[in-house]
């Protein structure tokens, strides 16, 4: 399979996050043919999303495998396939089917490296759309993240734009470890960005900061960086200054950039879909605290998904944090 | 790489499995009697030689060794839990010893006879029930995974290890030193798990080189196998679209040639098979088990005349194939392999705790260092104070 013949020879071009991905995935099968791609409508349909678009037609149906719709074999499969040597790409349909497949990946995929003594690998990548806004039935807008942040042996990332959908996949499939990667579905065809397909990649397990302040910094990650980033453009315009931080990686997490900030800022608010307790944000609270006690101004403020089951559509924009919550907790941190 | 074949049944029939499929018998496939007495079947045959049939009763009795002294270690503390194989050698031996060097294995947790017979130390197979590891052999070595706590689990790594197979191009070329297999083992507990049932579905839709060993011991605990299934439990491979036998699980000679065909036709490229292994648990189902309170000393009474290994002796004594010297030589092996797992138990070291550390990820996180570092002062003022 040559490069030329898959569109992905370099250049840069102004794509979706859904095609950011398809190129980072079809890079990853060029590059290793050890690298498969699985899940439930992945191959002749490429995804309910489109992800995986096209890619069984130019790799085969042996590495673009449309399996039976159970996402636990799917992932108990994969992890023979990775005892065999192989590389697989699992797509979760979407994030609320993934826990018919948590015993497998919590109970093998997590624990295979450390219970073989460091003898057998899991290099496999759990895909899962996640997040909410986009007015689905239930259980198609979760944000499982703080399950898996939870379980040592796993790595969780997750992008927030095309540029790091195209980089992160890669980087994903190339590590060793398994990788649990979290793809923002509300924004799989809405935001396009210019996607410089030669230019080197930011690391995978690093934050990175996306746009410098004075006066309080903000951490998000996934679909809220969107929404912070527009938090930081309205601030501004009333004259707070707002740091924005991309996560990116949430196990291991990367705070230095965060404390970085707050040593300057003195104020940190953490922004997120998943439900506030014991979700990413109490864990980046806990830490910040603990590192950056005699710079904090005020107490780290969390804003998430309310500690309710995901609710209905019509009201789902309530429970989501939007720009308006978040700013309102900026604003409590600066009254402090 | 092999096409995907339309995974519909075979119906050739010099195929034993569409026989056996087609005649749906629940009368275990027998080949040689609880009395001893060598037996012919219609679909299934064996011409294992004596010396073949000596090793195998070699490998059973010193399974059932391996079981007792892991037991009575137990005992004596220096084991946590064991999982008693007892009964169960037939179907454990049988089948591990129709495996081809090229062929892999996934046990659960009870497979001490499969272990032995794949090459596993037994010294090794302790750890896991010490406390010292999560199991530690070579898995690449022995061609056999880790043992599998979680019931069911392992049956899924089977199926995708042969899928990994069929993309390797090493089934069903007809190269009789490369074409391979798959053994996967469960009971009769797990054959109501979801990831059982998954397995027999995608193994099915992929024409998967595997061959399921379900060995009903009959007891799930204290669940009788009534609890977890209204039919046999080899009649379940007819709704999943693959062969379904019943082998006699007490007779290593039938359990051989049953499972040896099974893996050669997932070799060939000709798809699963689900071989149940009818047997008895006759220890508890763990150390920490009371089987009196749940089932009938006379069952236990009864199947120890169907002992799978005093049928093997009865055979190979009446034709003369083993004699008192013979016997008596492999009882002072046997002695000196308790000996040896006696003295191996209590010698296994205990882990450095900071290894704890050493293998959660390939590329360790800045945070678990810092854990690392950090015990490790913790716990070296602790030394220091000493």
């Amino acid at each position: 399979m040559s490069s030329a013949s898959t569109g992905t020879a370099g250049g840069s071009s102004r794509i979706t996050l859904a095609k950011a991905l398809n190129l980072g995935l079809r890079r990853a099968m060029e590059a290793d043919d050890k690298v498969l791609v699985m899940g439930e409508d992945v191959g002749r349909l490429g995804g309910v999303f489109r992800i995986t678009d096209g890619l069984q037609k130019d790799f085969g149906e042996d590495r673009v495998i449309d399996t039976p719709l159970a996402e636990s074999g799917i992932l108990g499969t994969a992890v023979g396939l990775a005892m065999r040597g192989y590389r697989p790409v699992v797509e979760i349909q979407f994030d609320g089917f993934v826990y018919p497949a948590y015993d497998q990946i919590v109970s093998q995929v997590a624990k295979m490296r450390a219970r073989t003594n460091g003898r057998t690998a899991m290099p496999l990548v759990i895909r899962i759309p996640f997040g909410g806004g986009i007015g689905a039935v239930e259980h198609h807008s979760e944000s499982p993240e703080a399950q898996f942040v939870h379980t040592p042996g796993l790595k969780v990332v997750a992008c927030s734009n095309p540029v790091d959908g195209f980089t992160m996949i890669q980087q994903a499939v190339a590590c060793d470890d398994p990788v649990v990667f979290l793809e923002p579905k509300r924004q799989y065809h809405s935001d396009k960005a210019e996607v410089d397909l030669a230019a080197p990649a930011h690391p995978l397990f690093a934050s990175r900061v996306l746009r410098r302040g004075t006066d309080v910094t903000v951490a998000a990650y996934g679909p809220t960086v969107r929404t912070a980033m527009r938090a930081a453009e309205a601030a501004a315009v009333e004259g707070t200054s707002i740091e924005v931080v991309d996560l990116r990686t949430l196990s291991p997490l990367d705070l230095g950039p965060v404390a970085e900030s707050v040593r300057r800022t003195g104020r940190l608010v953490v922004v997120h879909e998943a439900h506030v307790t014991l979700g990413v944000g109490t864990e980046v609270a806990a830490r910040i605290t603990e590192e950056c006690f005699y710079s904090l101004e005020a107490p780290v403020l969390r804003v998430g998904g309310f500690d309710v089951p995901y609710p209905a559509a019509r009201i789902e924009e309530a429970f989501l944090p939007d720009l308006d919550r978040l700013l309102d907790a900026v604003d409590r941190s600066l009254a402090f | 790489m092999p096409s995907m074949p339309s995974g519909s049944t075979q119906t050739d029939p010099s195929d034993a499995f569409a026989g056996a499929y087609a005649q749906g018998s629940p009368e275990p496939v027998q080949l040689l009697t609880p009395e001893g007495e060598r037996v012919e079947h219609p679909l299934f045959s064996s011409d294992l030689t004596p010396e073949q049939l000596r090793g195998l009763h070699r490998d059973m009795v010193l399974t059932r060794r391996l079981d007792t002294e892991a037991t009575a270690l137990q005992r004596h503390g220096e084991l946590g839990l064991w999982a008693q194989s007892l009964g169960q050698e037939a179907a454990q031996v049988g089948a591990a010893r129709a495996t081809r060097p090229q062929d892999f294995v996934f046990p659960t947790y009870r497979e001490h006879g499969v272990a032995w017979c794949m090459g596993v130390d037994p010294v090794e197979l302790l750890g896991l029930f010490r406390g010292t590891d999560h199991g530690s052999w070579d898995t690449e070595r022995t061609r056999m995974a880790l043992y599998t706590i979680i019931i069911g689990a392992q049956t899924l790594h089977a199926v995708g290890y042969g899928m990994g197979l069929q993309r390797d191009g090493v089934v069903g070329t007809g190269d009789p030193d490369r074409d391979a297999a798959v053994l996967a083992h469960f009971g009769d507990g797990a054959s109501s798990q979801g990831d059982v049932n998954e397995a027999l579905v995608f193994a099915a839709s992929y024409h998967a080189p595997v061959v399921f060993l379900c060995t009903n011991n009959q007891w799930a605990i204290s669940e009788p196998t009534e609890r977890q299934s209204r039919v046999p439990l080899y009649q379940r491979a007819w709704g999943f679209g693959l062969p379904g036998v019943r082998v006699d699980g007490n007779d290593v000679v039938a359990v051989h040639a049953v499972v040896s065909a099974a893996l050669q036709r997932a070799r060939e490229g000709q798809g699963p098979v689900l071989v149940e292994a009818f047997t008895y648990r006759m220890g508890a189902h763990t150390t920490t088990d009371d089987p009196t309170r749940y089932r009938l000393s006379a069952d236990l009474e009864s199947w120890k005349l169907k002992d799978p290994i005093l049928r093997l002796e009865a055979f190979l004594r009446r034709n003369g194939h083993v004699d008192e010297a013979y016997l008596t030589a492999l009882t002072q092996e046997a002695d000196a392999l308790g000996e040896r797992l006696r003295e191996g138990c209590r010698s296994l070291p205990d882990p450095d705790p900071l290894s704890m550390f050493d293998h959660v990820y390939a590329e360790q996180t800045p945070e678990l260092a810092a854990q690392r570092a950090a015990y490790a002062a913790y716990a070296g003022g602790f030394e220091e104070e000493q």
